[in-house]
């Protein structure tokens, strides 16, 4: 079994993202789980999300303590949460970021892969440059990273779950898949 | 065809293919997810219900059977606060012989103020006089909620279908939603067998007095017997349709288990996990998942746990001054069969706490160890304050 944790604020779709990214992987012959932090949820605030895939039925009823990858939706995100809490030795951790993360300590021994899903969210005219819709652009990212599920399966949950924009969501996630920068391991002291 | 759904939708989806002519209900978390779903499909079209907004729990029942004595085909959800609230026309609608079906998301009752899953909610109705099935994931919900509109009308009784806060209610997982056809082969239109009717006027719900109030209520007693084989008998054509069946009781590698774990909800499933591990290390462990709660299924219970040496209850919910209700309800059940399995009592997962593989393997390795059960439930995993 894999599990994945989504980080993100209130209103970036974080929720969605984790939900879209489980039809996707189901369409590909995966069984899933998907589910939100159990809490109150508020604009703005850190949110988490999470998915499990398995090939057997998954009979686990439980929270994710120790995830095999992340997802960060925001980087602003690192000041203020541990977002490799409980992360598995070489997991990887997807980051929404232009750059790489000026501090690299927090990623010693996991696998670091960065897009910048905002820049790109603009470009496809997807919410405004404050609020970014960044949520399908990361799952494209995510396509390529963990190499599953497929694109076509990732394009076939937003077709089913995005009614509006659709297209430019599409390309957002087409081209997070193209842009997406894989680092791979990080050694020890932050060096790549 | 399957499909990756929340367990709200799922409640959502049944009560859609229920064909229910009205819905009526309050928003509390955890259960607003059911009733947006509803209110969605009933502003969209693919539901022909009439939704009713109203302005309490108490007023969302009280609508309900209005509608019900009509002749209509009705739903409801609420969780905690909200089911306390409708307590008294709990009994209202038993007492009325009104067959509806309320999805039940357990949460914590205030205060301290919590919105997780607890058992105690629903259990706390018990008394009230409504059948009561508990669901351990998405498509059991789905199923369960078909299976209660046609045991609730068979018997003339409610049905409450209960599901755990958010670890059930908020959780995407694939789901067989079934086609309209299969669902309406399975459940007919709804046939009253009394109902309120201008051109056959009468009065339901006057004074009763103590020469027939006691005949009255052991109807209602014969009736809830009744539901116990009914609920099999509505299974078996489930299953000849869907095939798929669940049991008033289902026996996980119980033949040779010298201790049975019993639970209900989700952690029903963590458990089967648990399980699996410990027989796969050669221990004798077995699970009993119980689902229908009232009637309680005291045949089925006795056969599955008799030949155990040792049974241990794994409660989500609390009794203040006796403890654990399934423990109770199990013990119950045993206590006049002789030489019967000690019965050992755990507390866990109260108010949304997370019940882990290691919480029930802990909870195993405590009964394994003990050779008498403690007078008290155990409470796992106390902090110390």
């Amino acid at each position: 079994m894999i599990e994945i944790r989504f980080h993100g604020r209130g209103g970036q779709g974080t929720v969605i993202a984790s939900i879209l990214l489980s039809k996707a992987l189901f369409q590909a012959g995966y069984q899933v789980q998907s589910f939100p932090v159990f809490g109150v949820e508020r604009r703005g605030a850190p949110v988490e999300a999470y998915v499990r895939l398995d090939k057997e039925p998954i009979l686990l009823r439980t929270n994710v303590y120790q995830p095999d990858h992340v997802v960060v939706q925001d980087h602003t995100l690192l000041q203020s949460v541990d977002v490799t809490r409980g992360l598995k030795a070489g997991g990887w951790v997807v980051i929404n970021s232009p750059e790489l993360p000026a501090n690299m300590v927090p990623f010693t021994g996991f696998r670091l892969a960065y897009v910048d899903a905002s820049r790109i969210a603009l470009r496809n005219k997807l919410g405004t440059r404050t609020h970014p819709i960044v949520n399908t652009p990361m799952l494209g990212a995510v396509s390529r990273v963990f190499e599953m599920p497929p694109m076509d399966a990732i394009a076939a949950a937003i077709r089913e779950e995005v009614p509006r924009e659709t297209e430019r969501n599409l390309k957002a996630a087409q081209d997070a898949y193209d842009e997406v920068r894989r680092v791979g391991l990080i050694e020890h002291n932050g060096a790549s | 065809m399957k499909r990756v759904v929340e367990g709200s939708q799922a409640v959502a989806e049944a009560v859609r293919l229920a064909r229910v002519g009205v819905i009526s209900a309050y928003p509390i978390t955890p259960q607003t997810h059911i009733v947006e779903f509803l209110s969605e499909y009933c502003a969209n079209g693919s539901l022909n219900a009439r939704f009713m907004r109203v302005e309490s729990e108490h007023s969302a029942l009280a609508a309900l059977i209005g509608t019900v004595s009509t002749g209509v085909r009705a739903f409801t959800a609420t969780s905690g606060q909200g089911l306390a609230l409708m307590h008294e026309l709990l009994h209202w609608t038993s007492g009325a012989r009104l067959p509806m079906v309320m999805a039940e998301v357990n949460r914590a009752l205030a205060p301290g103020w919590n919105i997780w899953v607890d058992q105690t909610d629903s259990l706390a109705q018990r008394d009230t006089g409504w059948i009561q099935l508990y669901c351990e994931n998405g498509q059991e919900v789905l199923d369960t909620i078909l299976q209660a509109y046609r045991l609730g009308e068979l018997v003339n009784l409610p049905v409450m279908v209960v599901l755990d806060a958010f670890f059930l209610s908020h959780t995407y997982e694939p789901v067989d939603v079934p086609d309209q056809e299969l669902v309406d082969s399975f459940l007919p239109s709804y046939v009253p067998k009394f109902q309120l009717d201008p051109k056959d006027p009468c009065a339901f719900g006057s004074l009763v007095t103590p020469n027939v109030y006691m005949e009255m209520r052991h109807s209602i007693a014969l009736a809830m017997d009744d539901a116990l084989g009914c609920f099999s008998y509505v299974e078996d054509e489930f299953e000849k349709i869907f095939g798929r069946r669940y049991g008033s009781v289902e026996a996980i590698h119980c033949e040779d288990a010298e201790i049975i774990l019993v639970t209900t909800g989700t952690v029903t499933s963590t458990s089967r996990q648990v399980v699996n591990e410990l027989r796969a290390k050669g221990e004798k462990v077995g699970l009993m998942k119980l689902k229908l709660f009232r009637p309680f299924p005291v045949h089925d219970v006795r056969m599955t746990l008799m030949p155990a040496k040792k049974v241990a209850v794994i409660d989500r919910n609390f009794s203040f001054g006796s403890g654990g209700i399934f423990a109770q309800e199990i013990r119950a059940a045993l206590c006049n069969a002789p030489g019967h399995p000690p019965i050992y009592g755990y507390i866990a997962g109260i108010g949304g706490r997370d019940v882990t593989t290691d919480v029930i393997k802990e909870i195993y390795r405590k009964t394994k160890n003990s050779d008498i059960p403690e007078a008290e439930s155990v409470w796992m995993g106390l902090q110390e304050v």
